[in-house]
């Protein structure tokens, strides 16, 4: 073993001598990064225009969304608000999904797909990149009647331009096995300090943006901690979230990122408590999988997502279309009620099968959503307003998760 | 000069596909590896670097490397130790017509999808399982679960060229050495052993990279486990230059297995 692993620095030498001739092979490439200071008021952003007027209907558009946004009836034939629209739009829609905002954004660089639905974790980092591009809000009708609340928010506008359209807002949820987890849960201790109860059965989310669901227990059970917001933590709050993080590693079954692998995992039993999205919870109780998802007594964390287009687009017409057709009353009912989540368009709450839809959900309760701590990108300037310490930004994020993972 | 450039004609294209497409894109991976990310974007940022190796030998990600490599010579080990009896009965004892019939029965499983084969194992496997209700347990998710899975998904390839190997040692040796006293024991250890070497190395080439390189199967079945191909799928979309880092230490390793394969001759023989 001693030789092997000498012989591997040796051969690291050799390898490193080879890419440094590779490198100076393709010297003459500039770096491609724009701007993409991390300070939030002035943030650098790529000078990029929207669109001034819609064109002739491209044929076709290239949706990047999270599973449940976007359905064409192949994954149950009764849930299909996609086919009219490509009917009538003339614009053939081609959809691939993400589990994480990561995955997201990785995909959206590749230039593929002309229209993404982000959430405040991925979208500063794909504005700040340029990936995608200012949009005319005057070429959607339907923006009109969108929640105030929603509109020129931080994570979908900068400098008073409008980077997107709001889709919808919901909260991560805690969801369980009826018949194995007793008495029903109210709180994130049952997957943080009482994880023990369901040793090896717990699961959790499979991204850095977790991290925030332990800063906030800790915001109710270390308050001396002082953590104010879950995206802005320092030094010693990082550290504090991730022994959490550690600790709770002994009691999960898998870690997940791919919905349907959980709602399998729940249905047979391999997993029984953890973090989901109200979609998952309703997709396994479709399947007869004795669940149930609460939101607990702390809170929780949750996404507002945007309506975002590519700067690479070459489906524009197509792109807007099919986002004005996504937050009209009617389809943003649908896709409220089949997500799980709350509508951004004032009209829906008339559309929705179920007429409580609204209420259950919170559409209009802005004390509700003070709760819901949104998905936001950690920076190295404090998103709390703090001034006298510096946080952790993303990539220390993204250090301490794969830390976790593989402690 | 006609038939030089009908040479070059017929081996260009190949010649150009292997260089460029296949080797120009090893040589990119290892190149991104000395660039680094911005920190907010996550975009790639050209300025060399060597973080991403100091880092790759922190005890974290020497762990990793530690237990992909583990997880590759287990199943390494469980594929020859299930492939030499089994070719051996193919090879030696069973009757011609029987012969076929077995030799279909390793190649059938390569043609399903992998992914069919990795979740029908995840379905026996979970709790309430074929395995745990035939033996009462189950090993869960985990390593002992991706051992078993890559075993179960690599198993022809290795026993393929031990088949091979076997039938093609003459009887006459095996005579040869009863003649000159040698008892079954001695003459395993002496003559087939040797035979059979370079085959089962040949296997293992294929067991060990596979292994090595999967993700899919680890994911499936792996639980929580983290593994050389998982961690570069969690940074890929993150930090692209440090998954090309733990890319180049997979195929850092690989280079290291071949050259110690090529000792015993069996590359020859592929």
């Amino acid at each position: 073993m001693r030789t092997s692993k000498k012989s591997l620095r040796g051969t690291v030498g050799t390898v490193a001598a080879v890419a440094v001739l590779a490198l100076a092979g393709c010297g003459s490439s500039t770096p491609s990064t724009p701007g993409g200071s991390a300070a939030p008021g002035g943030m650098q952003v790529p000078d990029l225009k929207a669109l001034d007027k819609l064109g002739t209907p491209e044929g076709q558009v290239n949706v990047l969304a999270w599973p449940g946004y976007v359905e064409d009836g192949s994954n149950d034939p009764k849930v299909d608000w996609v086919s009219d629209f490509e009917k009538s739009s003339g614009c053939t829609v081609n959809i691939k999904t993400f589990g994480t905002s990561d995955e997201a954004v990785q995909l959206m660089r590749t230039g593929q797909y002309d229209t993404v639905s982000a959430s405040g974790d991925a979208t500063l980092r794909l504005i700040a990149a340029g990936d995608v591009e200012p949009v005319n809000t005057s070429l959607i009708p339907n923006y009109a009647d969108i929640f105030d609340a929603l509109k020129m928010k931080p994570w979908n506008s900068v400098n008073g331009v409008a980077y997107g359209i709001p889709h919808g807002r919901g909260a991560n949820l805690l969801m369980y096995r009826t018949d194995m987890v007793k008495p029903a849960p109210d709180s994130w201790a049952a997957v943080f300090d009482q994880a023990g109860a369901q040793k090896g059965k717990v699961t959790a989310y499979d991204s850095p943006i977790y991290i925030a669901d332990a800063a906030l227990y800790l915001m109710t059970t270390k308050p001396e901690l002082g953590i104010k917001d879950p995206y802005a933590l320092d030094e010693t709050q990082l550290a504090a979230a991730v022994d959490l993080l550690k600790a709770q590693k002994a009691n999960i079954s898998e870690y997940w990122s791919d919905y349907l692998k959980e709602v399998q995992a729940f249905k047979n039993g391999s997993t029984t408590i953890g973090t989901t999205w109200q979609v998952i919870a309703n997709v396994a109780q479709s399947e007869k999988a004795p669940v149930e998802a609460v939101l607990p007594k702390e809170g929780a964390t949750g996404w507002s997502d945007t309506w975002m287009v590519s700067a690479k687009s070459k489906n524009k017409t197509c792109a807007y279309t099919f986002i004005d057709h996504i937050v009209s009353p009617k389809v943003n009912a649908q896709i409220a009620e089949y997500f799980g989540e709350a509508p951004a368009n004032k009209k829906a709450c008339a559309e929705t099968a179920d007429p409580n839809h609204c209420k259950v959900f919170h559409a209009e309760d802005e004390a509700y959503f003070s709760k819901v701590r949104y998905w936001n990108t950690p920076i190295s300037a404090c998103l709390d307003g703090r001034t006298d310490v510096k946080c952790t930004d993303y990539a220390t994020w993204t250090k301490a998760w794969t830390e976790i993972r593989n402690s | 000069m006609r038939p030089r450039r009908g040479l070059a004609i017929l081996l260009g294209p190949p010649m150009l596909w292997l260089v460029v497409v296949y080797l120009g894109a090893l040589a990119v991976i290892f190149a991104t590896a000395f660039w680094t990310t911005d920190p907010f974007t996550n975009l790639v940022v050209r300025t060399f670097t060597l973080e991403n190796f100091r880092e790759l030998l922190t005890p974290t990600y020497l762990g990793i490397i530690g237990r992909t490599l583990l997880i590759a010579v287990l199943v390494t080990v469980l594929c020859m130790v299930v492939a030499i009896p089994f070719a051996f009965f193919m090879a030696r004892v069973a009757p011609r017509r029987l012969r076929g019939l077995l030799l279909a029965a390793v190649l059938v499983p390569l043609w399903a999808s992998y992914l069919v084969k990795a979740y029908a194992w995840r379905t026996m496997l979970q709790p309430d399982g074929v395995i745990d209700s035939t033996f009462g347990a189950t090993p869960g998710f985990g390593l002992a679960a991706v051992v078993l899975t890559l075993t179960y998904l690599w198993l022809p390839y290795m026993v393929l060229p031990v088949y091979a190997a076997f039938e093609r040692l003459p009887e006459s040796h095996l005579e040869a050495s009863a003649d000159l006293g040698g008892r079954p024991w001695t003459t395993f250890r002496r003559v087939v052993l040797p035979a059979l070497l370079p085959a089962v190395a040949a296997g293992s080439v294929f067991t060990f990279s596979l292994s090595l390189g999967d993700y899919i199967a680890v994911q499936i079945v792996g639980g929580k486990l983290q593994v050389l191909g998982t961690a570069v799928l969690q940074n890929i979309t993150l930090d692209l230059p440090f998954a090309a880092a733990l890319g180049t230490a997979s195929v850092v390793i690989m280079v290291l297995y071949l050259l110690a394969v090529r000792r015993t001759g069996a590359l020859d023989n592929l």
